[in-house]
């Protein structure tokens, strides 16, 4: 079974399919200025906020920051997350969904190519809004160091799990879910450590809280603001975490996309 | 291989629709055959079975000598499809989505590949115009080069002429015509249109309720109904109360 995916796997499909979507961002520069326009506001006005705080003592300076960087490494988990799902959504919207799977195309390489594109799309809003933080607040993301690079592996992991918990949920109940697309990440806002601690939440939902990789990257991003500490224990629970998810969204895809074959959803996807 | 497609006693229901009932029927190499049926008669689900986008209920699919069921990837290489009810992406221009499928279908000299057909079915001066700014006969002629950009085997079209004009409609059978005798593909062909049907296809199958209720040459089935043509055979059959299909 592996030998038999590997051997049909082709990289010349991924990449047909990576064109098609870099086509379309392309196509639209107010699609590209919204790649930026929304990470841009949320900078500019957690930026604003840190640097009220900052005023304050060395306590609330150190919170600022972390905020700041935990805002902007949230966005690019929401920004990988939506950069997958709006992508197959488009295929969509565009009632496309039958040529691509008539085509040679096998289920897996779209996914990858999905991803690769989800990447692309992510790169385009973070670049800009990390030098425009740098630029406006001083704050250089790029001097936390390698901790950063995990942090980002470990949530981009985790929005590609999202994603395919997301595509698969439309593809078997049909385009009446896709407001999920923007919906699905924020049910995990409150219990991801985002802005405060996993102490604060209510004892009962600790588990809940812990059982999310997100939750490991930003109490180990307030490690490292606060103490200096790469925790890589906590960046190790993630990608294990991770793993899990990955596995189990590719399960609950290939799940629906059996289902979408039996009712005739991938036919009529679109309609 | 003399059977291009091969079906066995096919059946697809939703829930209690019986949406196809156990139909069994052969197209050989070269020919072009006509799916024929009302609105809901199981035409578009049998083909979408052909082309393994919808899995029947019960039955055998075999396409150019391979099991549809689990030798899918080794077929759809070879087989293609265009319909006006599936679209190609509108912000994409005519080039970019050929040259998308091209890679696809893994064409090498993608540039000639997609210049050619443009030339044949007059797309050259549009290739870099959006799918969405087009024309309904250019978009259907853009989704005719996207189905023959592999020179498939076998071709299965969707009311390939719907909403065109008589003077597009006839273009496009002329050269789906000579596509055909210069390659020797199969055809399938679903389609409302009894001129068209006359005209391009060899055997003809009449779908009603899900099953097949009638089956020949054009010329068979006018002659056997005493009719005209294959508009007046077409009532004929749609009217007719429990049709069941004849004996051979």
């Amino acid at each position: 079974m592996i030998r038999h995916l590997i051997t049909a796997f082709s990289p010349n499909r991924i990449w047909a399919m990576v064109l098609r979507y870099w086509y379309l961002i392309r196509s639209s520069l107010p699609r590209m200025i919204e790649l930026v326009y929304w990470p841009f506001m949320q900078m500019l006005i957690w930026g604003f906020m840190s640097q009220f705080l900052r005023g304050h003592d060395s306590f609330m300076a150190k919170a600022s920051s972390t905020l700041l960087a935990a805002v902007m490494l949230w966005d690019l988990l929401y920004r990988s997350q939506i950069g997958m799902s709006v992508s197959f959504l488009e295929e969509v919207w565009s009632r496309n969904l039958a040529q691509i799977f008539i085509s040679p195309l096998r289920p897996f390489e779209w996914l990858i190519s999905l991803m690769i594109t989800s990447l692309i799309r992510t790169l385009i809003s973070a670049i800009p809004i990390f030098l425009l933080a740098a630029l406006f607040f001083g704050f250089r993301v790029w001097d936390l160091g390698w901790p950063v690079l995990a942090f980002w592996v470990n949530l981009t992991l985790m929005a590609w799990s999202i994603s395919l918990l997301n595509i698969g949920i439309i593809l078997r109940a049909g385009q009446g879910a896709e407001s999920l697309t923007w919906a699905l990440t924020f049910m995990i806002v409150p219990i991801s450590a985002i802005y405060y601690p996993v102490s604060t939440l209510p004892y009962w939902l600790h588990p809940l809280a812990w059982s999310l990789p997100s939750t490991h990257v930003f109490e180990g991003l307030r490690a490292l603001m606060f103490d200096g500490v790469f925790r890589t224990d906590l960046a190790i629970s993630a990608l294990l975490l991770n793993v899990l998810y990955m596995v189990l969204g590719f399960v609950f895809f290939f799940w629906c996309f059996a289902a979408a074959r039996r009712n005739g959803q991938l036919f009529r996807q679109g309609e | 291989m003399k059977n291009v497609i091969a079906v066995e006693n096919l059946f697809k229901s939703y829930g209690s629709v019986q949406a196809v009932s156990g139909i069994t029927f052969s197209v050989p190499k070269g020919q072009t055959v006509g799916l024929l049926g009302g609105n809901g008669a199981g035409k578009t689900t049998t083909i979408a079975m052909l082309l393994g986008l919808l899995l029947p209920t019960s039955g055998r699919i075999e396409i150019l000598g391979q099991d549809m069921s689990d030798q899918r990837w080794k077929v759809l290489p070879r087989m293609n499809f265009s319909s006006p009810y599936v679209d190609l992406p509108h912000r994409l221009t005519i080039y970019e989505n050929l040259s998308v499928y091209a890679r696809l279908y893994g064409i090498r000299n993608i540039r000639k590949r997609v210049e050619d057909l443009a030339e044949t079915l007059e797309l050259t001066d549009l290739l870099k115009r959006p799918v969405g700014k087009l024309s309904s006969g250019q978009t259907t002629r853009v989704a005719l080069a996207k189905s023959l950009l592999n020179d498939p085997d076998l071709l299965l079209l969707d009311e390939p002429t719907a909403s065109l004009d008589p003077e597009t409609a006839d273009r496009i059978r002329t050269h789906l015509a000579d596509w055909r005798n210069r390659t020797g593909a199969t055809i399938l062909l679903a389609s409302h249109n009894m001129g068209e049907v006359e005209r391009m296809c060899d055997h003809v199958l009449m779908m009603k309720k899900g099953k097949i209720v009638d089956r020949g040459s054009p010329g068979e089935l006018i002659e056997k109904h005493g009719r005209k043509n294959m508009e007046e055979v077409f009532l004929t059959i749609a009217r007719q109360n429990d049709a069941t299909e004849p004996r051979p």
